[in-house]
């Protein structure tokens, strides 16, 4: 292979011990810095918030879960969450770009399984993948208010404190996960 | 004694969430292919990866008390509330396996130009005015059923700390044979090519870059 066309090709992602141990390590300087740990579902309710503020103003003030994020004309953004999500923006950038895995485009995902195992990736319907994706984002997004935190909050986080609150987290999460993954793969073959 | 330093500013948050982002990019946490190939078992890397970091970052915490520079009971630890905690688990579970992603590698799938993840962030948030609309109904689920105020699995089980964190670490080194003896037999981990050959409204790449398995369907 020429020097060129190596020069295009994507890094291979890390091998997990490293990335795990990477990630644990991350986790546990935010424990020591701030005295919790990493979230990302909680930035998310701030920006539904701000946007709901910024659509319908007196519905926002009036509602008893978004009220309290902005009594008085407060901003929701502005918190530790916010400075986090952007730091996460900001290192996934940076870490893509440097590994030449940064790519605009739609990533087929769980949609792109043709015919199950070994049949290659990709080869989903443009919309049916954004359909897919707004869909299962509106039951994530639900679904971590219902259980205040999501999979970095509750299953990371509460994990790493040995928190029985992130262990049943996770277990809901696997079971949901596998279950909904086997009747995607039985509807399409 | 003197951790930990409760700074919630914009430099530490700054500081945390780059190292998350990096991380998770590295991982191959943007790419919901690899993500979700986790639930068809022929990709462990979201089991590793989590569990790796849970049994590193708790036997960290447990040995910064243990040298009496961490204060204990310094750290946030969640309460459980059964039903709300378990429903919501679900809910995440049920999306992440549909939509592929969860919130936090929804930034880092934006982060490193996925335009679906974008939309999955649209989701999340019209998911999240449904639950503030319906809220005055749900109040009551999200706090039914209670554990005590930010119970461990060491106080559950009666064990010390030290132990739960080493039996923990013997599920995941099982969890982790188990899943790279899997990942052997179905294809092997979605590797950054595929990821990125992996794009919606084209073909789908020849599954002739998968190895060789003669009694694939």
């Amino acid at each position: 292979m020429s020097d060129a066309s190596r020069s295009f090709r994507p890094a291979p992602f890390w091998h997990p011990l490293v990335a795990g141990v990477a990630l644990g390590l991350t986790l546990l300087l935010t424990f020591l810095v701030t005295g919790h740990g990493l979230g990302a579902s909680g930035f998310f309710t701030r920006l539904a918030a701000a946007v709901s503020a910024w659509l319908a103003p007196g519905w926002t003030a009036a509602n008893a879960y978004f009220g309290g994020f902005v009594a008085g004309g407060a901003d929701p953004l502005p918190s530790w969450i916010t400075w986090e999500a952007v730091g996460v923006v900001i290192g996934g950038l940076g870490g893509s770009l440097a590994a030449r895995r940064f790519r605009p485009m739609v990533e087929a995902g769980p949609q792109g399984r043709g015919g199950g195992h070994g049949s290659g990736y990709g080869g989903a319907s443009l919309g049916g993948r954004l359909a897919a994706a707004f869909a299962g984002g509106a039951l994530v997004g639900f679904g971590g208010r219902l259980s205040l935190g999501c999979t970095s909050g509750l299953g990371l986080s509460g994990g790493a404190t040995l928190a029985v609150a992130g262990f049943v987290f996770l277990i809901g999460f696997f079971l949901a996960g596998f279950a909904v993954s086997l009747i995607l793969r039985k509807v399409r073959s | 004694m003197s951790l930990p330093l409760y700074d919630g500013g914009l430099a530490a948050g700054l500081l945390c969430g780059i190292l998350f982002g990096y991380v998770l990019e590295g991982a191959g946490f943007g790419s919901p292919t690899k993500l979700t190939a986790q639930f068809e078992l022929s990709d462990w890397s979201v089991f590793k990866v989590m569990f790796t970091a849970v049994i590193v970052a708790a036997f960290g915490l447990w040995l910064a008390q243990a040298l009496g520079v961490l204060r204990p009971g310094g750290v946030f630890v969640p309460t459980l509330f059964f039903w709300a905690t378990l429903g919501g688990g679900l809910l995440i579970g049920a999306g992440f396996a549909l939509g592929g992603y969860c919130p936090g590698t929804s930034a880092v799938g934006l982060a490193s130009g996925r335009g679906d993840a974008l939309v999955f962030i649209l989701g999340m948030v019209a998911g999240t005015v449904v639950f503030a609309a319906l809220y005055p109904l749900l109040a009551g689920l999200v706090t039914a059923a209670a554990g005590p105020q930010g119970q461990t699995l060491s106080a559950l089980l009666g064990l010390p700390d030290w132990l739960v964190i080493a039996l923990l670490a013997l599920v995941a080194a099982g969890g982790w044979r188990l899943g790279s003896r899997l990942e052997r037999r179905l294809g092997g981990p979605v590797t950054a090519e595929q990821a990125l050959a992996a794009e919606a409204g084209t073909p789908p790449p020849r599954p002739a870059a998968r190895p060789h398995r003669p009694f694939a369907a």
